[in-house]
């Protein structure tokens, strides 16, 4: 029992999704309340789960190349070219030069669209209604298209191979890109001004949702996520995987970790990829996409285990695999960014009220058919 | 046995599938501590917990890849051993440790059936509260028919036994 003084109050349970256009699909809360204050919040997933790592040990080790596409359904780029990354740890292929350039222009560009809907879906979950995300959704169709007419998907991709990828891109899907990459900078423009101002998000955002550095740290925080809390710590320029070692770019960090560096810190990283992606269009050099001894059928792994991670837009996406030398995986692992930046949902939401529940949690900016594989 | 830091650095050089430190689930807390709290060390990022049946060698294995995001160096496997019967199969768990193994480590519970002594929350976390087995054991039978028996046991996993496996109702149906 407890209250303002003179009216008694309970503390009361609420269930907070799973079918709710804030929980960003089905995903569960269970929230205690004391008024309108979260006293206790415990995220309940497992919805959408299908046992993606059985199925994938039951498969050749090619045969679950599409369905790292259906783990984060928005970045189906950055899931092929991690599990690519893991294979070819442990089969040592070399991937050539041409694949590796076209591989950060992929990743770059899911990046781009993927900060860009986050950032729109936060402000759907402050109440600004569909316009900021039909601004972002506007650019990602035309990156969409560019997939499209690449690999031939518009979002399940399934274009890289162990190796290198699946098919070049020929002079009209370069100069696609470039106008694409072009467009960019005004657009980002254009984005903070219609949403940087707005007094609204402002007082909604800032001191919301504080993640503290070492909590970040110790909770296994990654990506964006971490950055915001000052973690000052991007895989790309740790690792250095793939040719990310040749590109001028910056990692942006935040401050006080709250809801609104989160925000600030996808905004930022957008202009960073745009410069990746700017170099990677002007070096990239001739040549072969797909390793000559890369094989696509009977493709066997040497007995042994790897783990390989990537800097997803999510955070640290991982594959650790354990092979037995034959034609399918002996243990197939994801280590999922937005079901790990879950862990500290509730630490984050304690104290704040229900309806700061919402923006929190699309600040971590999940996807469910990631946390729940 | 908590090994020394120059063992780890020699772990951490030969890089790949070698770096990795196999302990015994008595001493793994004060190797995680001592791998955490080391100066030269400092492993502060628990970045990926997963464990592996290895039904022929009858044990499941528990491995932590660690980082250092204070030194940017790693990763460094940490390796832990349990016999594969349920009874049996414990671990120490280590989310006092790394915070970020709290999750991870509920799902090696739900799907490969390892208890994590000291979890403060052990529960499933991706199959139903209900469901009785844990399917990513090597030995683990699939329903026959998830429409109607979605967990099996008793006679439902006699007869999938039986049958070799899980049939889908559509082809059950074919095959009259």
């Amino acid at each position: 029992m407890s209250g303002t003084g003179f009216i008694e109050t309970q503390t009361l349970e609420v269930s907070l999704g799973p079918q709710h256009p804030s929980t960003h699909g089905v995903f569960r809360m269970d929230v205690v309340l004391e008024g309108e204050t979260v006293v206790k919040l415990k995220p309940v997933m497992g919805y959408l789960h299908r046992n993606h790592e059985k199925l994938a040990e039951n498969m050749t080790w090619l045969g679950s190349m599409p369905y790292t596409d259906r783990l984060d359904y928005f970045c189906s780029m950055t899931n092929n070219w991690a599990y690519a990354l893991a294979v070819e740890k442990m089969t040592g292929l070399k991937v050539p030069e041409r694949a590796e350039y076209i591989r950060v222009i992929m990743a770059e560009l899911t990046r781009l669209l993927n900060h860009a809907c986050a950032i729109g879906f936060l402000f759907s979950d402050c109440g600004a209604w569909f316009t900021p995300i039909l601004y972002a959704l506007r650019e990602r169709e035309r990156i969409l298209d560019f997939f499209e007419t690449v690999s031939g998907a518009r979002m399940m991709c399934n274009y890289m191979r162990f190796g290198g990828v699946r098919v070049d891109l020929d002079d009209a899907a370069m100069a696609m890109a470039r106008d694409l990459v072009a467009r960019w900078p005004a657009f980002l423009d254009e984005f903070e001004k219609l949403l940087l101002g707005n007094e609204v998000f402002l007082a909604r955002t800032q001191g919301v949702g504080i993640l503290p550095r070492e909590l970040a740290i110790n909770a296994s925080i990654s990506g964006p996520m971490a950055r915001a809390s000052g973690v000052e710590y991007d895989i790309r320029k740790v690792d250095k995987y793939g040719v990310y070692d040749r590109f001028d770019f910056r990692v942006p960090v935040g401050e006080r970790g709250d809801v609104f560096d989160r925000f600030m810190i996808r905004l930022l990283e957008m202009r960073e990829s745009v410069k990746i992606l700017q170099q990677a269009l002007r070096d990239i050099p001739p040549g072969p996409v797909l390793a000559p001894e890369a094989k696509l059928r009977n493709f066997k792994v040497p007995a042994g285990d790897g783990y390989a991670r990537i800097e997803a837009p999510k955070g640290e996406l991982g594959f650790y695999l354990v092979s037995d030398g034959g034609t399918k995986p002996y243990r197939y692992h994801v280590r999922p960014p937005s079901f790990i930046n879950l862990t500290v949902l509730e630490d984050m939401c304690l104290g704040h009220k229900v309806a700061d529940v919402v923006i929190i949690l699309g600040s971590v900016d999940i996807v469910l058919g990631e946390v729940d594989r | 046995m908590i090994p020394t830091v120059e063992q780890i650095r020699e772990l951490l050089s030969a890089g790949g599938a070698k770096s990795a430190l196999l302990v015994d689930r008595e001493e793994l807390v004060a190797v995680a501590n001592f791998l955490k709290t080391d100066p030269q060390l400092r492993f502060d990022f628990c970045s990926c917990v997963t464990a592996v049946d290895y039904l022929q060698q009858g044990y499941i294995e528990v491995v932590y890849h660690l980082y250092s995001v204070a030194l940017k160096h790693g990763p460094l496997a940490l390796k832990v051993r349990a016999p594969r019967a349920l009874e049996q199969c414990r671990v120490p768990s280590l989310t006092l440790v790394w915070r970020g193994c709290e999750f991870q480590e509920r799902e090696a519970y739900d799907l490969f059936g390892v208890k994590f002594d000291g979890h403060p929350d052990l529960r499933r976390i991706l199959m139903w509260d209900e469901f009785v087995d844990h399917p990513m054991r090597k030995d683990y039978v699939p329903p026959m028919d998830y429409e109607w028996e979605p967990t099996p046991h008793g006679e439902t996993l006699a007869r999938a036994k039986a049958q070799g496996g899980y049939v889908p109702a559509s082809a059950r149906e074919a095959g009259k």
